[in-house]
Parts: C-alpha cells; sequence; structure tokens
C-alpha cells in the first residue's frame, strides 16, 4: 500500500492536490474560530453558493477566466452578508438562508436553460461536491492559491488582536475606537477568498465542513483563544492531508473524504472533551 | 469644564424617541447611577454616551482632556460571550486596544497594565483560565479589568450585578465603590434603586419625569421618594 502511495506522490498533480489541501485548510480553519464564534457557521455555505451561481453565469456567459466573476460576485455577498449583523431587517441567518438557496437554484436554472456541455448532471455534481477537478490542478493553480494563502495567512496574523476584541465583544470595542466595520470588512473579503479557492477542493456543498470542524472540535479541547485558533489550523491540515490521501488510495471522492476525516476528528475531539475536566486547560 | 456634558440629548432607534431633554453634567469623581423603569431608555443612553449608537438630537461633550474613547465601558454580557474559548489574560488584554492602534501586538507596557489591573480585580490567579468556565461574578471582574486598562477616567457600567447572588453583588459594589475613592469617575445604569442610593453620589432619573441632582436632592423629590417606595421594597431586584 505505502509502495502505490509513493508511486502516486511522484505525479505532480497529487502534489499539487496536497500543496493546495493544505493551505485551503490552513486558511479556512484560522477564520472558522471567528466565524463560529460570531455564530456564522452558515456563511461558508451561503458563499459556496453564491460563487456556485456566479460560476454558472460565467460559464453561460462563456468567461474562459471564471475567477473574473466568481471573485468579485462572493466577495460583493460576503460584505453584505457579514453587514447584516447588526440592526438589519432580516436577521443574519435568514439572510444566509436567503442568498444561499437563492443563489444555488438560480445557478443550476441557468446551467439547465444554456447547457454549456452534454452532461450537465456531471458538471452540477462535480460543483457541488468538489471533484476530479482538483486531479486536473496547473502549477498556475498552485501558486496563484499559494500567493492567496499567504495575504490570508498574514492578514490574519496581522490582525489577530482586532480580530480577537472585534469577535469576542463588538460593542466594547467599538466603544473604545477600534473600527469594527473595518475588520468585519477584512473577515468578509478573506472568507470569500478562501471560498473560492476550496470549491475545487471539496465542492461548494462541502466548503462549511472545513471552516466548522476543525474550530468546533478544537473548542472541545481548549479554554484560550490562541490555544484554540492553533489546534484548529493543525487539525485541519492534518485531516485534509490524510482525507487526500486515502482518497488517493482507496479511490473515494477527495471533498467527501477530507469531510469524513473532520468528522471522525470531531468526534474523537468530543469524546476526549467530554472525558477529560475542563478546568485547568489553557 | 466636567467630565461629561449632555445637553437637549434626545435618545431613540429609527427616529423613535425613547427619551427626550436630557441634560446633566458629570465631574471628575463623581458617582452617577442612572435609573428609570424598563424601558425608559437607560441603555440606549449608555449606548449613545458610548457613540455606540447617534444621538437623535443634542450633544455630548467631553471635557477635563477626556477623549472620547478614553471611556472604560462594562458592557451587559452577550449569548456570544458565555461559550467564548478565551483566556482570563486574553480578554483583559484586550481592554489595551485603544492603546495600540494600527499595530499589530500588544507591547510590554500593555501587558503589564493588563497584569496590574487583574492584581487590582483580584483575579491574578485565574489569569490562565478559561472565561466560561467562571462563575458570574469573576466573570464581571475580568470585564472590569479590561475596561480599567481602556480608562484611567471613566467607567461607564451597564447593569453590572444583573444575575449575580446577594453576596456577589454586595462585593461587586463594594469594589466599584473602591475604584470611585481612588478617584475614577463612575456612572452606572441600575435598575437597583436601593444600591443606587447607597453608593451613588448624583442620580439621573429618567423616563415620564426627568430628575438630575444629588443623591439628597433626589430623596427630597417627589419622583425620588415615589420610584424609591415602588422599586425599594425588593431587594437586588
Amino acid at each position: 500500500m505505502l509502495d502505490k502511495l509513493w508511486e502516486y506522490l511522484q505525479y505532480p498533480f497529487v502534489q499539487y492536490a496536497l500543496i493546495i489541501g493544505v493551505l485551503i485548510a490552513l486558511c479556512s480553519s484560522l477564520l472558522g474560530v471567528t466565524l463560529v464564534l460570531k455564530r456564522f457557521s452558515f456563511i461558508g455555505d451561503g458563499l459556496s453558493h453564491v460563487a456556485f451561481g456566479a460560476m454558472a453565469v460565467a460559464s453561460v456567459l462563456h468567461f474562459t477566466n471564471q475567477m473574473v466573476i466568481v471573485m468579485p460576485i462572493t466577495i460583493i455577498s460576503a460584505v453584505l452578508l457579514l453587514r447584516t449583523g447588526q440592526n438589519t431587517k432580516i436577521k443574519g441567518d435568514a439572510a444566509i438562508a436567503m442568498i444561499s438557496v437563492g443563489a444555488l437554484a438560480l445557478g443550476y436554472l441557468l446551467m439547465n436553460i444554456f447547457p454549456t456541455s452534454s452532461n450537465l448532471s456531471g458538471d452540477v455534481c462535480s460543483t457541488l461536491f468538489g471533484s476530479a477537478s482538483i486531479l486536473t490542478l496547473t502549477i498556475t493553480d498552485v501558486i496563484v492559491c499559494a500567493v492567496m494563502s499567504v495575504i490570508v495567512v498574514a492578514a490574519f496574523l496581522l490582525f489577530y488582536n482586532k480580530i480577537f476584541a472585534v469577535t469576542f465583544d463588538e460593542n466594547f470595542a467599538v466603544a473604545v475606537g477600534t473600527k469594527a466595520k473595518i475588520y468585519n470588512l477584512i473577515l468578509a473579503i478573506m472568507i470569500a477568498v478562501i471560498i473560492v479557492m476550496a470549491m475545487d477542493l471539496v465542492g461548494s456543498l462541502l466548503i462549511s465542513a472545513l471552516i466548522i470542524f476543525p474550530a468546533l472540535s478544537s473548542m472541545r479541547l481548549f479554554g484560550s483563544f490562541r490555544s484554540v485558533t492553533i489546534f484548529s489550523a493543525v487539525l485541519s491540515v492534518f485531516c485534509a492531508l490524510t482525507g487526500i490521501i486515502i482518497s488517493i488510495i482507496a479511490g473515494t471522492p477527495v471533498g467527501a473524504t477530507i469531510v469524513g476525516v473532520d468528522v471522525f476528528a470531531f468526534l474523537v475531539c468530543l469524546i476526549i472533551g467530554a472525558v477529560l475536566p475542563m478546568r485547568g486547560r489553557k | 469644564m466636567s467630565l461629561l456634558e449632555v445637553k437637549n440629548l434626545a435618545l431613540g432607534y429609527d427616529n423613535r424617541v425613547v427619551a427626550k431633554d436630557l441634560n446633566f453634567t458629570v465631574n471628575s469623581g463623581e458617582y452617577l447611577c442612572i435609573v428609570g423603569e424598563n424601558g425608559s431608555g437607560k441603555s440606549t443612553l449608555m449606548k449613545t454616551l458610548l457613540h455606540l449608537q447617534k444621538p437623535l438630537d443634542g450633544e455630548i461633550l467631553t471635557g477635563d482632556g477626556l477623549k472620547s474613547n478614553e471611556i472604560g465601558y462594562l458592557p451587559q454580557q452577550t449569548i456570544v460571550q458565555k461559550d467564548f474559548p478565551a483566556s482570563v489574560k486574553e480578554i483583559v488584554l484586550s481592554g489595551c486596544q485603544a492603546r495600540i492602534g494600527l499595530r499589530p501586538f500588544y507591547s510590554r507596557d500593555e501587558k503589564l497594565l493588563a497584569r496590574q489591573n487583574m492584581k487590582r480585580m483580584g483575579i491574578s490567579k485565574l489569569r490562565n483560565r478559561c472565561y466560561r468556565d467562571l462563575s458570574g461574578g469573576q466573570q464581571q471582574r475580568v470585564l472590569l479589568a479590561r475596561a480599567l486598562c481602556a480608562t484611567r477616567k471613566l467607567l461607564l457600567l451597564d447593569e453590572p450585578v444583573s444575575g449575580l447572588d446577594p453576596k456577589v453583588t454586595t462585593e461587586m459594589y463594594e469594589l466599584i465603590s473602591e475604584l470611585n475613592e481612588d478617584g475614577i469617575t463612575i456612572i452606572m445604569v441600575s435598575h437597583d434603586i436601593t444600591a443606587a442610593v447607597k453608593y451613588a453620589t448624583h442620580i439621573l432619573h429618567i423616563g415620564k419625569k426627568l430628575f438630575f441632582g444629588t443623591k439628597d436632592e433626589y430623596l427630597q423629590s417627589d419622583t425620588g421618594k415615589h420610584f424609591v417606595a415602588l422599586e425599594g421594597g425588593d431587594d437586588n431586584a
């Protein structure tokens, strides 16, 4: 079995998949902690459906580079959704649900009315659940993904203390003069970028899993924001690597396998968290 | 010039006026308690003083060299905080966020300030504990230490004892009183009128009738007599 794995690891596309998988897992888990705590667990789901809809529009319009349409639309939606947190007529969860299903329906409708290839259900399925497309990644994809990841991680580290302050207590932060709106905007843009990047890997239905599972697992075990964030990043990278390797060996779908490993890790953390007493843990 | 001066302030949401014609001043070292019936706009006033919300009319002036971001705020707890994984140290340190401006990390001075304020609140031993595992009283001390990191002059407290048991409530009031004696000006929103008349130097009563004056004047006034008789019966309400 190891021989087989070693043999696969020689292929560039497998290496690319591993690199991209690790980067996306890292970025999504960093932001996941904040999003879960801000009660925005479903934003990943909502935005990925928006990205799906945007992708449908792009392919109907025959854009060669779909990112030109998908990225801006997703970023705008992210900004609008995170803004709905306070004082709006439609509350956060309802707004996310509305945009999410709306975009999904619109995307599928467009792909149905203006089919771009003969295998429509195959196209839709691979956009929703991630697909073979991870095996067609090029070195350009890897470079774009790496650059984006570096930006996201750097921004996260740079704004770490501000993100903590705004997440823990937005009112206090605003009262002492922190520009909470700007940090919420930065968060929204980062999350949109990650989601668009992650679509190829796990598909738009499963992106939420990458965002919320590592954070939730980590919160079972740790009691400080810093340790929760660090452990969530480590766990997420580990699960992504394990998932990709299993999927290569067993021939299972990549996205679903990674999420499966994440779910398993969550159950393990849940049990450990229930057995060990919470007191004294950092 | 007083620390805070409020002129003809009108409060509310979406142009619906909750309270209007508010006029009061707070001088350095005073202890002002804002009382009134439920829904009279106490919390709205607090948010307006903190610039979390725009006043519908009137103005809020700060003086004595107080900058508008040098106010320490003790908010009511939110649902988000109940299961938030954060250590005491992290939360207290976040009180220094106004000092660091655009700098990404906290300096040694700020960490020292956080340590001093944890000591002041008697929570040094809890510094590595997770906030969600603490008792209600301990959590309030953490938030008070954080507020102290943000200010040396003025604390705004929004219902600081809600949800605390009687013994811890008394401790909390004593603690706030000590801070006031150390020279920190206090503005507290409360519906605990018994404590208000016990600890405060000045009372602002908002609601159908408005009153602003010293505690003694309040106890002599019709508004005060009526409200104390009405609310004072049930301790720690």
